[in-house]
């Protein structure tokens, strides 16, 4: 197995109760690791919550974290996925000057060119915004932090599988 | 909330009553078949407490002493009986006060039940007086917990409380609830959970696993079992001992396991881990199929994994899948029920007998018997051991007590020494190592099996942790036998010190109380014992007891615990002095 440490994007079907949150980052937490981000909604089933969770580790570690959330009463299945594994996006939210739209006129070429879209322009600022891969954001914050941003926010990583999961068969079996 | 628990049984709707959540809660505890708990009142649970005085002639409380001594009491509980203990406290420092038996528990897979009072819901999150997150607080520590705010939501939660403590791979679960839903009236009945649709309790045991594990079995020349409290708490007592007889395997266990079988049984070939026996230990590192069963491979029975058992295949048969390659890497996974996955095994083995490894065990022995084991049973020298006062008791209880242990040397020398006749006979805290476990465990014990002897093996450190439960003893009336291993020393911290802190006794030396005027002060009888010749007499007096009695005995004050393997060693390093 794998001992270098990449990137893994953990999926967790979960039942929508308080406390499920707590119960899985302690699961990161008590093993001092360090989760790069983590997203938490409905899934395709209704009732049931899905968290996308990214974490730079082996394979060997995050097979063992994937048994102790799987462990949890209310964790329908969790899986582990690499990047080729794995459909993912993120969005992030970019507030800037409204000035900066009619002094600097590249920034209308940089959102042209990045596929990102003007949510809203006031007099005061405009809002961009941009869904894509990590490295794609990344590029777009580095090009526009040079006119200054205001305000900047980034999602969590959202993500599906190339592979079905079966979670509607998992909670069929489980029901019978 | 959304239990999504799964009521097979719905045309069977009883009927309804109209009750107050406090109400509730205790006839939940009576549905569940609870007639004993263990707890400690205060403002938040006070309904429950008003309800538990009305329904007394059924449900008896057992006031503690302190909250940590209602859990341990509810795991001696449930650890001998096999039953869901049950603890109930206040909000805020009364819960809090549980945590370190919840661990425990958690450690140990433990069913236990608590159940927290918790200020009124709209007070939430205001610090109001008492209140602290005990849901937060414990989910580190808790297999399951859920706070109620309606009362509505009492039978539900408690029959999947108890569900989930008591199936598959058992555990701890905490229940609070607030105190507008104790008061809360609403419309009661209730129904068994027999499920959970996101909780698999245990795993199917697959078909091509066994045959795998029993080819494996079949040609092994130097096979070891080593079993844990998988096999007791799946009650795979019976067919763990044909598996090991008619496989002819020499077996050996960790604390936890300790009792499944008798320790008489000739294929019983002691504890493996750091204070275990030596020939398990050195012979781990020599089988060839290395067969685990309801274990775990914690670091205390492996040493350095790097040098553990590096040569055998390993078998693992396990309920909790999160347990395979936690540790060690397995060759064969059989999941499932030991009770089940055992007597599957059964007809796919031969019938074996393997008298040159057997003999490799009685070599092995001989040379622990010689170095350790005979100082420690028969001294020469003038102070006692605490071997010495194990051997009494055995010959006194002729096997068929209950031992209770705290945690430290004695509890190492009482794992090591004890005969066991009968199952769920040791009580410890194993993973946890809870110092403080032992005094309120026995009284937990003693009262799930009120024909059992319960003798209860504390050090001088442990005992005072939780001293003040000699209270409960006598007003309950616990006939629990106290034993106390006086030698003046936090006695294991002490050996490290002086085996790896060059002998820098930093804080393990203890200046004690005069132990018996103490228990005199709780009106138990008490005896002090100083000298070998009046041991005998003195422990005998103590279990022909038919009260509570407490036993002092000072043992030599700076005596080690041999074998022993150091820390970050190899099994195979295991040291003998």
């Amino acid at each position: 197995m794998e001992t270098t440490s990449k990137l893994f994007t953990i999926s967790v079907y979960t039942e929508n109760n308080i406390g499920l949150l707590n119960r899985i980052s302690a699961i990161f937490q008590r093993r001092h690791i360090n989760i790069e981000s983590m997203n938490i909604s409905v899934s395709e089933i209704e009732g049931v919550s899905r968290f996308t969770i990214v974490v730079m580790m082996t394979e060997e570690k995050v097979k063992k974290i994937i048994g102790q959330i799987e462990k949890q009463v209310e964790v329908i299945k969790a899986y582990y996925h690499t990047e080729e594994e794995i459909i993912y996006q993120e969005s992030c939210i970019f507030k800037m000057k409204s000035d900066l739209l009619f002094d600097e006129r590249q920034i209308q070429n940089i959102i042209k060119d990045s596929n990102a879209r003007i949510v809203t322009v006031n007099k005061q600022f405009f809002v961009i915004e941009k869904s894509g891969r990590k490295e794609e954001i990344e590029l777009l914050y580095r090009e526009l932090s040079v006119f200054g941003i205001m305000q900047f926010t980034r999602s969590g990583r959202i993500a599906v599988s190339k592979e079905e999961m079966k979670i509607s068969s998992i909670l069929k079996a489980i029901n019978h | 909330m959304e239990t999504k628990t799964i009521q097979k049984t719905k045309e069977t709707l009883q009927k309804t009553e109209h009750l107050t959540g406090s109400e509730a809660i205790v006839r939940c505890l009576l549905a569940e078949g609870v007639n004993v708990l263990y707890g400690y009142p205060g403002g938040a649970i006070m309904p429950v407490y008003d309800e538990l005085y009305k329904y007394q002639d059924k449900i008896h409380h057992v006031l503690t002493r302190h909250e940590q001594g209602a859990t341990h009491a509810a795991q001696g509980y449930a650890r001998i009986s096999g039953e869901v203990g049950v603890a109930i406290a206040t909000s805020g420092p009364g819960a809090t006060n549980l945590i370190t038996g919840i661990a425990d528990a958690q450690i140990d897979s433990t069913p236990m039940v608590c159940i927290t009072g918790q200020v009124a819901s709209h007070l939430l999150g205001s610090d109001a007086f008492q209140e602290t997150d005990i849901v937060g607080i414990s989910t580190p520590v808790t297999k399951w917990n859920h706070q109620i705010t309606k009362a509505s939501e009492i039978p539900e939660v408690m029959a999947k409380a108890f569900y989930i403590a008591r199936s598959g791979r058992p555990g701890p679960v905490l229940i609070d609830i607030t105190k507008d839903a104790q008061f809360e009236e609403f419309d009661f009945a209730y129904e068994k959970c027999t499920a959970v649709r996101s909780y698999k309790a245990v795993p199917e045991t697959d078909e091509d696993s066994l045959k795998a594990a029993a080819k494996l079995i079949n040609s092994a020349k130097k096979p070891l079992v080593v079993w844990g409290q998988g096999v007791i708490l799946g009650e795979a007592e019976q067919e763990f001992k044909n598996f090991i007889e008619k496989a002819g395997i020499p077996s050996t266990w960790t604390i936890m396991g300790a009792s499944a079988i008798p320790t008489e049984h000739p294929l019983n070939v002691g504890m493996v881990g750091m204070h275990g026996n030596y020939a398990p230990n050195i012979l781990t590192n020599e089988c060839d199929v290395l067969i685990a069963i309801g274990m775990r491979f914690d670091d205390r029975v492996t040493g350095n994994l790097a040098t553990y058992a590096k040569q055998a295949k390993v078998i693992h048969f396990e309920i909790d899948p999160a347990e395979i390659d936690k540790n060690v890497k397995t060759d064969v996974a059989v999941l499932g029920d030991a009770k089940t996955s055992l007597a599957a095994i059964l007809s796919l083995i031969n019938k074996n007998e393997h008298p040159i490894r057997r003999r490799a065990f009685d070599d092995l022995y001989a040379i622990e018997y010689e170095k350790v084991i005979k100082n420690d049973l028969h001294p020469t020298k003038e102070g006692l051991t605490m071997g010495e006062v194990l051997k009494e008791i055995n010959i006194q209880s002729k096997g068929e007590a209950a031992i209770v242990s705290d945690v430290g040397q004695h509890q190492m020398i009482a794992c090591r020494y004890a005969n066991f006749n009968q199952t769920k006979s040791n009580i410890t805290s194993g993973g946890l190592g809870t110092m403080g476990f032992g005094l309120p465990a026995a009284i937990g014990a003693k009262m799930a099996a009120p024909e059992r002897e319960v003798v209860c093996v504390c050090g001088d450190g442990g005992y005072q942790m939780t001293i003040q439960e000699l209270g409960t003893i006598f007003q309950q009336r616990a006939a629990v036998k106290i034993v106390v291993l006086n030698n003046d020393f936090l006695g294991m911290v002490r050996q490290w010190q002086q085996l790896f802190f060059d002998k820098r006794y930093a804080s393990t030396e203890m200046t004690n109380p005069d132990f018996v005027a103490i228990a005199k002060g709780y009106h138990l009888n008490a005896r002090r014992v100083t000298k070998r010749e009046e041991l005998a007499e003195a422990v005998a007096e103590m279990m022909q007891s038919k009260e509570a009695y407490f036993l002092e005995v000072c043992v030599e004050k700076e005596d080690n615990v041999f074998p022993m393997i150091p820390t970050g060693a190899s099994v195979s390093d295991i040291r003998l002095s």
